[in-house]
């Protein structure tokens, strides 16, 4: 493994995303509510490039109490990223698909150091 | 950390874009290219039997070659008040293929060219960059918003727009790209019209087929086809039944959700124009005509070949033609693969070996469409054998488009390194 320093943690907006080609790995990098995730930038569909696509609130169906609907509804907590090739969707902070969890992008290590953003990538 | 090597790897990192529907689409298929490095790059052969025009971008190229007058002002009058594609009986508001923007692709392409103003240019340059990418030599072009003019109401709409199709693809982009290859739309609501349209375009070197855009309401074993099907089947080139989507058919009227119309519509189509196929036994009264049923993925083959071969056996009264069972008609019949069911590689390749997919199944990408299947979708699946990997992602189709087995293909390591050199993100 390598340690990657991707840039000052201050040039991230939150909630915002930047994308590293690491020397052949590719991260994608998060922040939101000001906790940083790091996800390979790799569909477990078809490999797409999972992590450079659209950030989007996830969608609920909302369901009344007599079971009735009431459509669609954004979720107030959820955001996840839409992989652009096909539009799997994954929580931001834990790579799982909101429909099967056994559909889940690959973490990566990141750690904040002295204002600096650090990934762990293969070497 | 010491700061040489904070600033050694910084030098090693490159920030990637999002990916939006102005993305190239090198980059878009960017691991699409490392996939054909590492998986498939030595295959002699790779046909995309299906990939498609968006026609907005393009449309006014088209409309030049209408050739009725009241049409082609009518059209261009659309055109001025932003309308995008112009005689096409789509409705906007319910165009959702894009998920609300999450597939971007879907909604382009509105990449730059470099001969953004010569006619046919731009659309073979976005082409050729997407089977560069995927490590495609030949691909075959289906148009998107006509494979609805079936329902058009106005018959004549349909054919003048079929006519101006053909017109474009064999006048002005077929003649800039050798990797290019395309079909004849056949305006099926007029049987005058499909067969002279054979006539006239049939011989083209770069048209290796004619399809039935199978949204529609035409019973295929009417009588009044059958000259038409000789005058196929004189020409060696095969018949392609492409699938489509329609929410306005009063059954799928009942389906809430894009998803839900979407994965039954364009296995509908082809399910009624296949039985109507089998049942009437136009396999042998056609034995040397190819068939190709086109984007609604696999599961359904098994399911008909089922259903027909057991009613069959009951009630051969109602289908005397038949010298064997469905299934093994359907079995000499293609298929294009996309959208591959690949959730279950049991189900799967249960499927495969049930339409002996290793001499009649046809890769298709479906690019640029949301649900496309790079080849890798082949590549990756662990119960084919190298031979019959190779055979679907490109042989087969050699067979049925009379393609010449030669490599015209760039190497992928050279796609990845020209684009590397020039990428500004
Ligand atoms: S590769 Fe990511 S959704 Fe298909």
């Amino acid at each position: 493994m390598k340690d990657v320093n991707v840039g000052a943690a201050s040039s991230f907006t939150d909630p915002g995303r930047k994308v590293f080609d690491c020397g052949g790995t590719e991260v994608g990098v998060f922040l939101l509510d000001g906790e940083f995730y790091a996800w390979e930038n790799r569909c477990p569909h078809l490999d797409g490039p999972a992590c450079q696509g659209k950030i989007v609130p996830l969608f609920t169906e909302a369901v009344n109490e007599d079971l009735t609907s009431r459509g669609r509804e954004f979720s107030k907590t959820q955001t996840n990223v839409v992989c652009p090739w096909h539009g799997f969707e994954f929580d931001i902070r834990t790579g799982v698909h909101p429909t099967d969890a056994r559909v889940r992008l690959k973490g990566v290590k990141l750690r904040v150091e002295d204002g600096d953003v650090w990934l762990s990538v293969r070497a | 950390m010491p700061d040489e090597l904070k600033t050694s790897a910084l030098g090693a990192v490159r920030e990637l874009k999002e990916i939006t529907a102005e993305t190239d689409t090198r980059d878009y298929l960017r691991a699409a290219a490392t996939q054909a490095h590492k998986q498939y790059d030595d295959y002699e052969l790779i046909v995309d039997i299906d990939a498609h025009l968006q026609e907005a971008r393009f449309w006014h190229e088209i409309l030049g070659f209408m050739e009725n007058d009241v049409l082609k002002q009518t059209a261009e009058g659309q055109l001025a008040g932003g309308i995008r594609t112009p005689l096409i009986n789509m409705q906007p508001g319910m165009s959702f293929q894009a998920l609300g923007g999450r597939v971007p692709h879907q909604s382009g392409p509105r990449e730059a060219v470099s001969e953004p103003g010569k006619p046919g240019a731009a659309f073979v340059e976005i082409m050729k960059r997407s089977m560069d990418s995927m490590g495609v030599d030949y691909q075959v072009i289906f148009p998107t918003a006509m494979l609805h003019l079936g329902m058009n109401p106005m018959e004549d709409i349909e054919i003048y727009l079929a006519r101006a199709y053909c017109r474009w693809l064999t006048e002005l982009v077929l003649p800039q790209e050798k990797r290019l290859i395309g079909l004849i739309y056949l305006p099926f609501n007029n049987v005058d019209e499909c067969e002279k349209m054979v006539r006239e375009f049939g011989g083209h070197p770069q048209i290796v087929g004619y399809t039935i855009c199978a949204v529609r309401h035409k019973p295929v074993h009417h009588n009044q086809y059958m000259r038409l099907y000789s005058m196929i089947q004189d020409t060696g080139k095969p018949l392609v039944f492409h699938a489509g989507p329609h929410w306005d058919d009063p059954s799928f009227s009942q389906l809430n959700r894009f998803i839900s119309m979407h994965a039954l519509s364009f296995v509908h189509y082809n399910l009624i124009h296949m039985t109507n196929w089998v049942i009437n036994a136009l396999p042998e009264r056609f034995p040397k005509l190819k068939t190709v049923w086109v984007e609604s993925g696999l599961a359904w083959v098994p399911f008909l070949m089922q259903r027909l071969d057991h009613e069959v056996l009951m009630r051969q009264s109602e289908a005397p033609g038949l010298k064997r069972l469905p299934s093994e008609y359907m079995q000499e019949m293609f298929y294009s693969s996309q959208p591959l069911e690949r959730t279950d590689f049991e189900l799967l390749a249960m499927t495969m070996k049930k339409i002996k997919a290793e001499t009649q199944l046809l890769y298709s990408s479906d690019w640029p469409h949301w649900d496309f299947d790079p080849p890798s979708s082949i590549t990756t699946l662990p119960f084919l054998s190298d031979q019959a990997k190779r055979n679907i992602l490109g042989l087969n189709a050699a067979r049925v488009f009379n393609l010449p087995v030669k490599r015209v293909r760039p190497r992928a390591a050279d796609v990845i390194a020209d684009r590397a050199a020039d990428r500004v993100s």
